[in-house]
């Protein structure tokens, strides 16, 4: 059989096969180009960037959980000025897209940075944390309120030419209402899920763990969570969707993609297996051989019997 | 150049009560290791733990290809570190971090280890005892089964000094009360071991005014800058910022650190 097409589209941005990294886990990407070539992803998808730099949060940042780990890093980046002077010209080498993520404490804010991060030119789209359990206003906020959701993404759109994904929150009752709110708004795709808000205490210090108490649950600890809200998401809208949480390996992103994923992203599966992303890209053509599939996008949603 | 490698165990042996020597072979690690550098190591095969551990590079062989890690099994991913059998492979990727400046020639030179904070010091020990500059050592531990590769640093024929919380070993009480008094000529200090030790050392060495290294140790996830969890707090002109013990350090100068 010829080599199958694992290429896909995500509201415009062309990734050259379906998988790209989760924000927040590979830094702004060089930080891990020792171990594997950054241009074999199909996207790259950088730390959240705000507009003004950012301390983070007190440590401990991280704690691990069964199959899992908390983190309450706080969006900690050096400030979306300093992102276009040192970090897109590095992006301009790159042969695949690079898609930033932003976040901010006002609908303002997301605008601003968005029309910043526009004009710089070497980015392929943006990334709108509206799901960040992490930082005390705005973040979730802006996630857990339809209205809200819509209105940072309306904001975005006319800040910025660039193809718009917006990323959810797992954190909600019905995570179906904030997608339908964000198509609505024009949002270009949808990125799901962030983390869960969870935390553990020290039965010694009899003190929460992390620095900031509360913090982001992520690793293969919420991949069930994760395929629920894609397969539910991908019922509820047409926007293509970018799926994570908990992918470690090809099986893992396989059932993103059938839940209704076109593309998948890596997260703290780079911490454990810097090389993750590739073998995930090897495994999804592996078994697109192996069970005659000539298009990944055929298996997109394939689950919904439809 | 940091590598992704599955290492075969060479030599697997507790050395005192939970502590381990582990050699593995990598003969480009090994080569391209500097002190004060560590290694991220995968010690369960499940996902449970989930993260690597960071251990440092206690030692390395070049003509063998070899390098050493000295641990202390504190948790559940060392336990399942400790059970390796030679001839299995360990999956490690490094050499990670910053690693020490070596010295100057001629320069005077004192080392404070406080208990498994002895780990990446025997490395610069041995690089700087080549090179010829006279070194003080200063070891201290809760008791003398706590004290680590004396003998080894013994074996590098350096001026040691022992102590011990209990006087089981050496000098009763913190090391430190011995770097005070053996202050005199040096002209730099590298310390790895306990907070509340390296601060104590940090602040003699400010009082003396004697540059110092301090290897910090935070809890990382990738362990390679990606990912902003094992940051520490470093002063700046303007106040404070965070750095990350993974990438920027683990090893920094002393007056830069932010001691709580
Ligand atoms: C750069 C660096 C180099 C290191 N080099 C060595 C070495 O050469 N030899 C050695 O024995 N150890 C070294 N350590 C420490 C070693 O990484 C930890 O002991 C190990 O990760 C513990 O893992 P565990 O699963 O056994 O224990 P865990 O079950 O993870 O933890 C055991 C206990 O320690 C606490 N804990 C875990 N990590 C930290 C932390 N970073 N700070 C404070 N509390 C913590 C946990 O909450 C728990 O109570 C180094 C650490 C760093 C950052
Ligand atoms: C250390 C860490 C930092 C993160 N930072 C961000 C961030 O800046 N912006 C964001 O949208 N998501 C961030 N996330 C969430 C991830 O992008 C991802 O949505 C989540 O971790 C689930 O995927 P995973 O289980 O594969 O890690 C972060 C996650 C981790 C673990
Ligand atoms: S452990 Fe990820 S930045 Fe240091």
């Amino acid at each position: 059989m010829n080599k199958p097409n694992l290429a896909v589209n995500i509201g415009g941005v062309d990734m050259q096969n379906p998988v790209t990294t989760a924000s927040g886990t590979f830094g702004f990407g060089p930080e891990y180009s020792r171990y594997i070539d950054i241009n074999e992803l199909g996207a790259v998808v950088v730390k959240g960037t705000t507009l003004h730099p950012r301390e983070g949060n007190a440590t401990p940042r991280i704690v691990e959980t069964p199959s899992g780990i908390l983190n309450s890093i706080g969006l900690q980046n050096p400030g979306v000025d300093y992102v276009i002077e040192h970090y897109v010209p590095y992006f301009k080498t790159l042969r695949v897209p690079v898609i930033v993520n932003i976040s901010g404490d006002t609908v303002e804010d997301y605008a601003k940075v968005a029309e910043k991060l526009d004009a710089a030119g070497g980015i392929a789209g943006l990334e709108v944390n509206i799901s960040c359990p992490n930082v005390k206003k705005g973040g979730m906020a802006f996630g857990s309120d339809p209205a809200m959701a819509a209105e940072v993404t309306a904001a975005v759109k006319s800040a910025a030419k660039l193809p718009v994904v917006v990323k959810l929150s797992p954190n909600v009752t019905d995570i179906t209402a904030v997608a339908e709110a964000v198509a609505e708004a024009g949002a270009d795709g949808l990125s799901l899920i962030n983390t869960l808000l969870g935390m553990a205490i020290d039965i010694n210090s009899r003190r929460p763990i992390l620095g900031s108490v509360m913090g982001g649950l992520s690793g293969p600890a919420v991949k069930p969570v994760a395929v629920r809200a894609v397969w539910q998401v991908y019922k509820a809208v047409q926007l293509p969707i970018i799926g994570m949480g908990g992918i470690s390996t090809a099986e893992d992103a396989l059932e993103f993609i059938l839940a209704g994923a076109s593309a998948v992203a890596v997260g703290t599966a780079n911490f454990v297996n810097p090389r993750a992303t590739m073998d995930i890209i090897a495994g999804i053509e592996r078994y697109l051989i192996d069970n005659g599939v000539k298009d990944v996008n055929e298996l997109v949603g394939a689950a919904h019997g439809n | 150049m940091s590598q992704l490698l599955k290492a075969k165990v060479t030599t697997h042996r507790q050395i005192s009560s939970g502590y381990y020597l582990l050699e593995f072979s990598g003969a480009e690690l090994a080569e391209t290791a500097r002190p004060g550098q560590f290694v991220h190591v995968k010690c369960s095969r499940t996902t449970d733990p989930l993260l690597r551990r960071p251990v440092s590079i206690h030692d390395v062989n070049k003509d063998r290809g070899t390098v050493r890690l000295l641990y202390r099994v504190a948790g559940r991913g060392t336990e399942l570190l400790s059970v390796k059998e030679p001839g299995e492979r360990l999956d490690v990727m490094g050499p990670l971090g910053n690693g020490f400046q070596l010295p100057d020639p001629g320069e005077k030179v004192a080392v404070v280890a406080g208990g498994i904070g002895v780990a990446p010091l025997f490395f610069l020990l041995r690089q700087v005892a080549a090179a010829g500059n006279d070194v003080k050592v200063f070891v201290g531990a809760r008791s003398c089964r706590d004290l680590l590769a004396v003998d080894d640093i013994k074996g590098l024929g350096v001026e040691i000094q022992l102590a011990t919380d209990d006087g089981s070993a050496g000098h009763r009480g913190p090391v430190t009360e011995l770097l005070a008094r053996g202050l005199k000529n040096i002209d730099r200090i590298y310390t790895c071991g306990p907070a509340a030790m390296m601060k104590a050392v940090a602040g003699l060495a400010r009082e003396y005014n004697i540059p110092t290294q301090v290897s910090l140790e935070e809890r990382m996830g990738c362990g390679v800058g990606a990912c902003l969890a094992c940051t520490c707090k470093i002063k700046t002109p303007g106040g404070s910022s965070y750095k990350r013990v993974c990438a920027d350090g683990p090893v920094f100068n002393a007056q830069e650190v932010a001691w709580e």
